[in-house]
């Protein structure tokens, strides 16, 4: 097997990466794709006006995405990494500054084509940036715990910011997401015990900075029926739908609960219980599988990957992606709290759908480079 | 590269935890989904059939109300609403300066819409006026396309084209108020437009005529929106009610009233049926049903000649002298008296230190039974009262339905008066005078009735002693066929016909013959003729010294201290047939101004003869209009 230096010029030719794609995957990601503009038909009562039309688009423009970004070098990515996430960075401090002068709660930056967030930005690039940082950490180092206070700092600043949006979910999941690509890197279990420790410890802290709505939402959790008409509403609803829709389902386009508008932004956020509904348990299940069959596609990429940027690229895609599925699939049963997360290449939204793909693009990128052997400190021989 | 692989193995044998994980976490998914979906799968429907599905009433339509010739007085009209949907029409303030282009809207109903409009819903229709003309309906229909989210709307309404002549006996029908809702637990009570009896007939026959709810199964949305209709139950309309009521003599009688207040009672000797009722002045049930304001609801109230109150029943009066058949009657009836035994009067007569009056200052001279009917000498019937004693008046009296209700289908019916001794001990703590006899045998006194309890007095008269009681309600049609009701007989009271014979023939030279109190409202035409009794009501005290002086004529005094007039006749004179009882409130003398009251209305019944006309049935028969 070559060993290719990614310091080379040659590197490996674009045909020979896209033979090296797994289109496995791919087919994976259409088939999700396929079910959720499905879903979104349904939920515009069988047309394909207003969200099926345009989801097709940003799922077209997204696949696009995904295969251009799997053939880029994966070098690129690696020294392109903390510009990256500079710039998601910047741009996440300047919403703060755009809605602070706004005065309301801003959370995107209008491209005229397209609402940038930057916090689905900061997802992919925190990733790229923690793979990086750990790419350099040699055995010896990941040890002591200095090596962690910088992806500690890069973890904690942009998830402070996303929380201040304010937006609990995405912020949550770049605090776990973070944790784990620690955790892939090697530091010790204690470790890990003392920061879930310290985590728990903050959360009375962390309460104060919650939002009104946000802490109503956490506390209807706990006791939806307390409050049926109010802010339990989405949860009760939620399960009401979900829970009729029986084995079977009540079929495509039948769902009674969803089409009364019982339930809330059937869309985006509750379209898995929309799907509950009308294609029942055995229909949800399947989805699930689908899920779960890229989640474990991409353990087995990043495992097989020969540099470690990849490995840990590979596995912080992966992992986010399944927590992305997991909080909005978990919420909507009511296992926890609502936190305004949409569902992974079925909910409707351009702005998630091509940061997903850009994210799915950097994961077939780290298999089909998994061959690339990348020095620890990139330009010289390892 | 010893460092590398190491990395790498820890980097797998943690990947593989993490892989490990995720399935972990997606099983715990579809485990809960699985609770969901499959254990609990049944309670979930159950809740989400809650949740859309709901159950409306469906209000059935309302009897009609009819004569006994089958016109109707009561129906259902369709009421045209103006209603407007905010959420279609935008800019609500501009909208509804649109509509008061084309048709009047008052302040009050704009500011009630916008209150409305800020409480509800965006897709709840308000309503903006209700009872649209035919003219304001094509208005708002032709500018229709400019108008968006208005729209006419059909309702139901009460309609009383006779309202004005027939409120006292059909009533009215209302909103549902708290103590109704006291009484039922029909779910219908709880619709906001529903409208029940308020009085009258409507009232009294409200069971009948209100029929049975339908229902509809709707779906709806989130929101209350109904998407479709599921399934449906008929309910029964109301029943139709044909009252006994001639409404062309009703028209006569009101009319014949003007501008006098008092009461009017018209029915059939024989059957008790009630031809007509009035209780003057009257006043539009209309009001009532389209909703009263309250300048008109405090003229109503505030009205001196008390239009609200249904006076023929529940209008309490001194019979005065009409009563004396009755006194003529215990006379015969105790054998105490010839009818041919007379008394003399001259002005007065004395009992201890009391001298009690006749109505004539210098006396009628000789006076039997007839002639003292006749004539209405008091001094006659003073000298029955004090022969007969209060005990059997009071007797005969009940005998003729005074005293007690008479359970007329017609709500507020008041009892009247019968005094006896026990009820002097009782009510007032003293035992009874002998005087107090003397005052009650010419109908003065404790005594109280209603014209009902006259009108039915002098029925009893006509048709030789049958205890008729009246009632008002005909024939009650369900879906078009007669309901087959119970027809009470009335028995015979047992008293001797020859006596009422004499009693006839004083009532009949009180009319006919030229010294009767009320020969100058007699009916000329030999078959019509009629036989009556006069009677005039002191309202206040006459002292002695105006009885020395002369009594202050009734026209010089104000209108609150004239005297009642009172008249009760039947006629034909062979085989009587119809009976009336006229009392005009401070009109002054019974034969002057209640006799020919009396006389006009005795010579239209016998002219209509509603009696002898088949009821017309067929009216009920025809189709129901959908309300």
């Amino acid at each position: 097997m070559a060993q290719l230096d990614i310091g080379s010029r040659q590197g490996i030719r674009i045909a020979e990466r896209l033979l090296r794609l797994d289109w496995f995957l791919v087919v994976l990601v259409c088939t999700i794709g396929a079910v959720g503009i499905g879903m979104l038909i349904s939920a515009s009562g069988g047309s394909t006006e207003p969200w099926a039309s345009r989801q097709m688009v940003w799922f077209g423009a997204g696949l696009l995405l995904m295969i251009a970004v799997a053939t880029v070098d994966i070098g690129f990515w690696l020294r392109a990494a903390y510009t990256i996430y500079g710039l998601a960075f910047a741009l996440l401090v300047g919403v703060e500054l755009l809605g602070a002068a706004g005065k309301g709660a801003q959370r995107w930056i209008d491209l005229g084509v397209i609402q940038l967030q930057p916090s689905e930005l900061m997802k992919i690039a925190l990733i790229l940036a923690l793979a990086r940082y750990f790419h350099g950490v040699p055995l010896e180092g990941i040890g002591r715990i200095r090596t962690y206070l910088p992806p500690l700092l890069m973890i904690l600043a942009p998830a402070a910011l996303i929380l201040r949006q304010p937006d609990l979910g995405t912020a949550l999941l770049l605090a776990l997401g973070g944790g784990i690509m620690l955790f892939l890197a090697g530091i010790k279990a204690w470790k890990i015990g003392i920061a879930v420790v310290l985590a728990l410890g903050s959360g009375p802290v962390v309460w104060q900075f919650l939002h009104e709505y946000q802490k109503a939402r956490i506390l209807t959790f706990f006791n939806p029926e307390a409050d049926p008409l109010g802010a339990g509403y989405h949860i009760l609803q939620s399960k009401i739908a979900l829970g009729s829709g029986g084995l079977f389902g009540k079929g495509y386009l039948q769902g009674t609960q969803s089409h009364l508008n019982f339930l809330p932004e059937k869309q985006t956020d509750f379209i898995f219980t929309m799907m509950a509904e009308e294609l029942g348990f055995f229909g949800v299940a399947g989805v699930l599988l689908l899920y779960l069959g890229i989640a474990t596609y991409g353990v087995v990429i990043s495992a097989r990957s020969n540099n470690h940027f990849g490995r840990l690229l590979g596995m912080g895609i992966t992992v986010t992606f399944f927590f992305h599925v997991f909080f909005n699939v978990a919420m909507v049963i009511g296992l926890i709290p609502i936190v305004g997360l949409p569902l992974p290449l079925i909910s409707y939204g351009g702005s998630a759908m091509l940061s997903l793909m850009l994210g799915l693009g950097l994961l077939l990128c780290v298999g089909v480079h998994r061959d690339v052997i990348i020095t620890r400190r990139p330009g010289s021989a390892g | 590269m010893r460092g590398e692989t190491g990395r790498a193995n820890l980097f797998t044998r943690r990947a593989i935890i993490v892989g490990g994980a995720q399935a972990l976490l997606t099983a715990g998914l579809a485990g809960r989904l699985y609770q969901l979906q499959v254990v609990d799968s049944e309670r979930y429907q159950v809740l989400a059939d809650e949740n859309r599905i709901n159950m409306q009433l469906l209000p059935p339509a309302r009897g009609r109300i009819f004569d006994r010739f089958g016109q109707v007085l009561a129906e259902n009209r369709l009421n045209y609403r103006l209603i407007v949907v905010p959420e279609a029409a935008l800019d609500l303030n501009r909208a509804l300066d649109e509509i008061a282009a084309l048709v009047p809207i008052e302040d009050h109903d704009r500011e009630r819409v916008l209150r409305e409009a800020r409480r509800k819903q965006q897709f709840v229709p308000i309503t903006v006026r209700e009872n649209l003309t035919w003219d304001e309906v094509s208005q708002i229909e032709v500018n229709a396309p400019d108008l968006p989210g208005v729209m006419i709307d059909v309702g139901s309404r009460r309609l009383y084209a006779f309202g004005r002549d027939t409120v006292h006996i059909v009533g009215y029908v209302g909103a549902v108020n708290e103590s109704d809702l006291e009484l039922t637990d029909d779910p219908l009570l709880t619709l906001p437009d529903f409208r029940i009896g308020k009085n009258g007939a409507e009232k009294v026959l409200e069971s009948s005529l209100r029929g049975e709810a339908g229902s509809r199964q709707v779906e709806v949305n989130a929101y209350g929106r109904v998407i479709r209709e599921l399934n449906r139950r008929t309910g029964r309309p109301g029943d139709d009610h044909m009252l006994t009521i001639d409404l062309g003599l009703q028209q006569y009688v009101a009319a014949r009233f003007g501008e006098e207040s008092g009461s009017a009672v018209v029915l059939d000797v024989h059957s008790g049926e009630i031809l007509a009722l009035a209780s003057m002045p009257s006043y539009d049930p209309n009001l009532f049903t389209s909703g009263i304001s309250q300048r008109q609801w405090r003229e109503l109230i505030s009205h001196p000649r008390f239009p609200l109150s249904n006076k023929s029943i529940n209008g309490q009066y001194s019979p005065g002298s009409t009563f004396k058949m009755i006194v003529a009657l215990v006379a015969l009836e105790s054998g105490e008296l010839s009818p041919h035994h007379s008394f003399f009067c001259n002005g007065s007569l004395k009992l201890g230190k009391r001298r009690f009056r006749c109505w004539r200052r210098y006396g009628h001279g000789h006076v039997s039974m007839v002639k003292g009917l006749m004539e209405s000498c008091d001094v006659y019937f003073y000298e029955v009262a004090k022969r007969v004693g209060i005990d059997r008046i009071a007797a005969m009296s009940e005998r003729f339905g005074f005293g007690s209700k008479l359970d007329i289908e017609l709500p507020g019916e008041k009892p009247g008066l019968v005094p006896t001794r026990e009820w002097k001990l009782a009510m007032i703590g003293e035992p009874w005078q002998g005087g107090e006899t003397l005052v009650v045998g010419i109908g003065q006194g404790y005594l109280l009735t209603t014209p009902l309890q006259l009108a039915v007095m002098v029925a009893r008269i006509a048709n030789g002693g049958i205890a008729v009681k009246p009632r008002i309600l005909a024939e009650i049609i369900r879906d078009g066929q007669p309901i087959p009701q119970e027809r009470n007989t009335f028995a015979p009271m047992g008293i001797s016909p020859g006596h009422f014979d004499i009693v006839r023939e004083g009532m009949l030279k009180v009319v006919n013959d030229p010294k009767g109190t009320a020969y100058r409202a007699r009916i000329e035409e030999p078959a019509l003729a009629m036989a009556g009794k006069t009677g005039s009501v002191q309202v206040r005290r006459i002292s002695e010294r105006e009885h020395r002086t002369g009594v202050v004529k009734n026209e010089d005094r104000p209108w609150e201290e004239r005297d009642h007039a009172l008249f009760v006749a039947y006629a034909p004179l062979e085989r009587p047939r119809y009976g009336v009882a006229v009392v005009v409130e401070h009109g002054g003398s019974g034969g002057s101004v209640a006799a020919p009251i009396a006389r006009d209305i005795l010579r239209e019944v016998q002219r209509r003869d509603p009696s002898a006309r088949a009821r017309n049935l067929e009216a009920l028969i025809r189709p129901r209009e959908t309300a």
